[in-house]
């Protein structure tokens, strides 16, 4: 990492940076919060929708389940594809503007 | 199809041959490793020379514990779909840690977690108050994983209980003694590779007697066993103590010293995004592996046979092995399931022996003026003293109900290490009264709750009723966490710490000045 003074920061693009990376983690956290405490709340008040046939004998509750896993998967992935493209090109602007940035 | 005798319990020459086979080659990299584990930052942090990749593959195997593969596999046998949630649960932390934790702790830290709390708070009182969260975790968690290795090792191979814990002890020191963080990583890697390469071949196995159709599979399930086994059951009897322990698993998973203290070994926040990432898928496979294994242990082994062998159903994974694969294949899957238990106790043995020689001897007795060669040794010193205590403690609890300590060590994780890891975090006017008083507050409730609740009052203690109704004390201890985080900072603010808070920022967003 270059040395660099935080005083040549560019505020405002700072500012812009952090918000939208707050709001990024802020929307990914409560998607995974509502996927993983609504399939909890259902679990522990409404466990006979999960007991619902969509099969011969298969239940609701298999394929539901494996669907809160595959969007912890999904989510994380969109949060990485993110951050390490946009969000690091950003960082790196950032940082090339601000003085004594030497690499 | 019930009526199979089993070779497990006699010791069996393939296991102990791939067993010994796993020790000998992890003793070769510990040798290598060696070289390259003198400096603090290769003792602690493999010199921040992991790439993204392999600590993904690390991490998974950090928290594929034997308790995850056998336990869960065990409990899918026995109850059904039950076992699947909490598969779930201990899933869906990893995205928390990816959007809130992983950049920050490897921005803004150096060895452990109590770094980025104490970034800009006063050095002693976090320091001190986030190393007892952290022992704690650690303690229970160790606890768990050696008693349960002691009874595994005696019911797979037939070793005495006491053996067994010692082996596993004197191993794990030999690992982290000499290879540090660099040897435990590999051990780690080794060892994620061959549990999921055995588990996907038990899977491969059961589902060929299934046409490949794991729904063929349920159905024969159903068909033996009634339709409960695909329904939601008593697992969760109380809906509050569903959602609690819900929370626990969730913010617990983001609170683990052992689980935090590898992002470190990353180069930088981007690969320690890539290395969540990879986790992540990794350890989704693994559970729906166990799903499946559960089910196939139910219907090709029978659950009479399995309770057999073991009550609490942990031997369905082994005997499924032995059905589908062999003796051959018992035994490769049991030197894994040894193996396992093996690399689960090296990370947290080093978790605990950074906390003591990083946080408490250097940046406590030492006021943070300690040399880093006087660190390192401390380190080391720390390593053979709880490999030695976990021994004892081992044997110490033999025969005793720990099933509850590893939910203990979630609750702890998540009410005294989460709340002050992301308050210190995200919100600069978090005080250092208000962090020590977060930690205080969220250990003293969650130990003190657990204590009170059925788990430990009824079952271990004995008595008649419980104080405190539910099973886990995370929907209480994690909110009162946050709470007084909130409530020490607004009485005793910190001018000092509120002025760094831009810096820490800057450090934080854009990796300025991270080690």
């Amino acid at each position: 990492m270059p040395i660099v003074s935080i005083g040549s920061l560019d505020q405002t693009r700072f500012q812009e940076l952090v918000t939208r990376k707050r709001a990024v983690s802020a929307v990914l956290s409560a998607l995974i919060l509502v996927v993983y405490f609504g399939f909890i709340l259902i679990l522990a008040f409404r466990r006979d929708l999960l007991a619902l046939k969509v099969g011969e004998h298969l239940t609701l509750g298999v394929p539901v389940g494996l669907a809160v896993i595959l969007s912890a998967c999904v989510l994380t992935g969109i949060y990485v594809a993110w951050a390490n493209s946009a969000y690091d090109e950003s960082v790196r602007d950032l940082v090339d503007g601000m003085k004594g940035g030497v690499k | 199809m019930n009526e199979f005798t089993s070779t497990i319990g006699q010791p069996n020459a393939v296991s102990i041959g791939f067993f010994l086979a796993f020790v000998a080659f992890t003793l070769v990299i510990t040798y290598y490793a060696a070289k390259r584990s003198r400096t603090a930052s290769e003792f602690y942090a493999a010199g921040r020379s992991v790439t993204g990749l392999q600590n993904g593959v690390a991490l998974a195997g950090d928290y594929m514990s034997a308790a995850s593969f056998l336990g869960i596999a065990g409990l899918v046998s026995l109850k059904g779909y039950d076992g699947l949630i909490y598969s779930i649960g201990f899933l869906v932390g990893w995205p928390v840690i990816m959007f809130l934790i992983a950049e920050p702790l490897r921005n803004l830290g150096k060895y452990t977690f109590a770094d980025v709390v104490a970034y800009r708070l006063r050095q002693k009182p976090i320091r001190v108050a986030a190393s007892c969260g952290s022992l704690m975790t650690v303690a229970f968690y160790l606890i768990a994983q050696m008693v349960g290795s002691g009874s595994l090792v005696k019911l797979m191979f037939g070793l005495p209980y006491e053996t067994a814990v010692i082996v596993v002890g004197a191993i794990m020191i030999a690992y982290v003694l000499f290879g540090g963080m660099l040897a435990t990583t590999w051990v780690q890697i080794i060892k994620a590779v061959l549990l999921l390469g055995g588990a996907t071949i038990v899977v491969v196995l059961v589902l060929a007697r299934f046409d490949y159709d794991p729904v063929n599979l349920f159905d024969a399930a159903v068909l033996r066993y009634g339709p409960k086994v695909l329904e939601p059951g008593g697992l969760v009897s109380n809906p509050w103590d569903a959602v609690s322990l819900g929370i626990a698993l969730m913010f617990g998973t983001a609170g683990l010293p052992h689980i935090l203290m590898r992002f470190y070994t990353v180069p930088d926040a981007k690969a320690a995004r890539k290395s969540v990432f990879y986790a992540t898928g990794l350890i989704s496979y693994f559970y729906i592996l166990t799903f499946i294994i559960g089910f196939g242990a139910m219907v090709l082994v029978g659950q009479d046979v399995i309770t057999g062998f073991d009550k609490g159903g942990n031997m369905a994974a082994p005997l499924l092995a032995e059905v589908t694969g062999g003796i051959m294949f018992l035994g490769f899957i049991a030197a894994v399931a040894f193996a396992t238990i093996l690399a689960v106790v090296a990370g947290l043995t080093l978790a605990g022996a950074t906390t003591f020689s990083h946080d408490l001897y250097a940046n406590v007795f030492r006021s943070g003026r300690s040399t880093e060669e006087a660190e390192v040794k401390m380190a080391k010193r720390a390593t053979v003293a709880l490999g030695i205590l976990a021994i004892g403690l081992g044997i110490a609890f033999k025969g005793q109900n720990v099933a509850f300590m590893v939910g203990l060590a979630f609750a702890i994780a998540a009410s005294a290490n989460f709340p002050a890891l992301l308050l210190s975090i995200v919100w600069g006017r978090f005080s250092t009264v208000g962090a020590t008083a977060s930690i205080a507050v969220g250990a003293v409730l969650a130990v003190g709750l657990i204590i009170l609740s059925p788990t430990v009052w009824v079952d271990v203690l004995g008595n008649a009723q419980a104080i405190f109704p539910w099973k886990n004390p995370a929907l209480i201890s994690l909110p009162a966490a946050f709470f007084a985080g909130w409530l020490g900072s607004v009485l005793v603010p910190d001018a000092d710490a509120q002025a760094k808070y831009e810096s820490q920022r800057v450090r934080n967003y854009l990796g300025v000045g991270a080690e």
